[in-house]
């Protein structure tokens, strides 16, 4: 528990739109499961807040195996959605997140408008929600597959359709696979987003050339870990310019170092994602690390550090 | 159940072939709380690159707080892994999973092929502490070749188990596979626990199913957490949608598994 007094003197403390954090460290959705999996591993109650696995209306089995394959410095993932559905998450899962201290984020997920509306307006009905997180990256089954996140109607349709059933914060996670992200980021801002996330996996691919088969059944899958983060910076970089929401910085993030370079980007906040797969302490680790960053540089709070990218 | 991350000292390296080591670390917390079928995530090196931990069943535990894993190199994790010495630490977490269900009655033998063997040795540790008074059969073990199951048969011998051994290349025992030295046992047993690559753990399953004797599988597959957080560890399940080996397993029975290769 000292560390948690440590924290506690020194001002880790940033707002995402009405949602005030302790700490800018959060976990990002698919790679903590529902907490309680690092329950035995991980300090909960210092997170900044948990962002738990995406969740459906009706249970999801996923893709078949396998499922994900390491590559240099990354890892490809088709889980393909796999999770409890809502109404086993609010039974099962949310009366134990709901003793937890830290705010719990859930990251919703659907295949149309009315599912996204009404996740969002069944989880805005529960207790011991702190906000919900939009995973826009998954396809509109109505409009032929599209993935919701690429067309910047669509993300506008889906934020709106979930503002108007919550009163909760709404975060969007926005999808690297577009041609400009500012465009998305700048539309769900105008839909009624309070808060953009970035970014969620790159898709990508991987060969085993002995079988000359696809290492992942699904063929394709989502890139993650530190061979992301350069593009996630930059990413972040141009929508924290684009809108004037708070921009959460997702994209490979181990070390402190890692977290202050979104800061710094104009993040006010980081997701620590693949990162709690190999090494699972890393959140508490950016935690001490940040304060450590603070103190030694004699400033305020780590809100001297958002924005902060020096341009000459 | 409760995880602990290690920072474990590699304290032995045997090398038992000129690639299949075993290493030994002092990982006393883990080796205070394991069960036998249970594994540990271990991260080879501190680098991103291999990225994420590796599986190991836990082969071996000591009273003294040692932990073995015994290992082929496959790929550039286990060749990492393979490089390190004693005197080095590796970051470890575990023990993870559901292990074996040690039977208290009946007789039992078990089956390993190559480095399935590995958990066995622990089960058979394990088993030296409940009933023993039945007359069990043979373990029976499987490899390529003799230079990687001669130590080991003698380990399981000097724990008081008889082996009968199987190799691909007849360098030692029964020359062929090891699942057909199963009919010669199956029945005088009520229990058979299995270990090894998923075509021969297929052929047992099926033998054990027809006999009408219970048989626990322990499966492999590549996960990335070990914590059933990732989901990237399923395989069909009999009973519809999938199964993850980290949480559900790795041990289950064999009933519980759609084989499908």
């Amino acid at each position: 528990m000292d560390s948690v007094k440590r924290d506690q003197h020194t001002d880790l403390k940033v707002s995402i739109g009405s949602l005030a954090l302790n700490n800018p460290v959060l976990t990002a959705s698919g790679t903590f499961g529902y907490a309680r999996e690092f329950a035995s591993l991980v300090n909960l109650s210092r997170l900044g807040a948990i962002i738990v696995k995406g969740i459906s209306l009706e249970p999801r089995h996923g893709n078949p195996p396998p499922r994900i394959t390491e590559t240099a410095c990354g890892m490809l993932n088709a889980i393909g959605l796999e999770n409890t559905g809502v109404e086993r998450f609010i039974q099962e899962k949310l009366p134990y997140l709901q003793n937890l201290q830290t705010p719990i984020i859930v990251n919703i997920l659907g295949d149309s408008v009315e599912d996204y509306s009404r996740l969002a307006g069944r989880l805005g009905d529960s207790r011991g929600i702190a906000a919900l997180e939009v995973n826009i990256s998954c396809p509109n089954v109505k409009k032929g597959g599209v993935a919701f996140g690429t067309d910047p109607m669509m993300a506008a349709e889906v934020t709106r359709a979930v503002r108007q059933a919550t009163s909760l914060p709404v975060i969007v996670k926005l999808s690297p696979n577009v041609t400009d992200v500012t465009v998305i980021a700048r539309a769900v801002e105008d839909a009624g987003a309070d808060a953009v996330s970035l970014i969620n996996t790159l898709l990508g691919m991987a060969i085993d050339v002995r079988s000359r088969k696809p290492r992942l059944a699904n063929v394709v899958g989502g890139l993650s870990g530190p061979a992301i983060k350069p593009v996630a910076l930059r990413m972040v970089w141009q929508v924290a310019q684009a809108v004037s929401i708070p921009v959460i910085g997702i994209g490979g993030i181990t070390t402190t170092e890692d977290a202050l370079e979104f800061l710094i980007a104009g993040a006010t906040a980081i997701q620590v994602g693949t990162a709690n797969f190999y090494q699972p302490t890393a959140t508490e680790e950016i935690i001490d690390g940040l304060a450590q960053f603070v103190r030694e540089n004699d400033m305020q709070g780590i809100k001297d550090v958002i924005n902060t990218l020096q341009l000459d | 159940m409760s995880e602990f991350q290690e920072k474990a000292p590699i304290i032995a390296k045997e090398t038992l072939t000129r690639d299949v080591f075993r290493l030994t670390v002092h990982a006393p917390r883990i080796a205070a709380s394991a069960g036998a079928g249970q594994f540990a995530m271990i991260r080879v090196q501190e680098t991103l690159d291999p990225l994420l931990r590796r599986p190991f069943s836990i082969h071996k535990i000591s009273a003294d707080g040692s932990v073995s894993f015994l290992f082929k190199v496959v790929g550039k994790g286990t060749r990492v892994l393979s490089s390190l010495n004693p005197g080095m630490n590796i970051n470890l977490i575990g023990p993870m999973g559901r292990g074996f269900t040690l039977t208290s009655s009946g007789s039992f033998s078990m089956i390993g092929g190559g480095m399935g063997i590995a958990p066995l040795y622990f089960l058979a540790q394990q088993h030296l502490g409940v009933d023993r008074a039945h007359d069990n059969p043979p373990v029976l073990l499987g490899a390529q070749t003799q230079a990687e199951l001669l130590q080991l048969a003698e380990e399981f011998n000097e724990l008081g188990y008889p082996v009968h051994t199987a190799t691909d290349d007849g360098t030692l025992g029964h020359h062929g596979f090891v699942t057909e030295l199963l009919d010669d046992i199956i029945t005088r047993v009520s229990q058979i626990y299995v270990c090894g690559p998923m075509p021969m753990m297929r052929i047992v399953a099926n033998k054990c199913l027809k006999a009408g004797v219970a048989c626990q599988v322990s499966l492999e597959t590549h996960m990335a957490c070990g914590l059933g957080a990732c989901l990237g560890c399923t395989f069909p399940a009999t009973a519809g949608g999938y199964k993850h080996v980290c949480k559900d397993g790795p041990v289950f029975s064999a009933e519980e598994v759609l084989w499908t290769l």
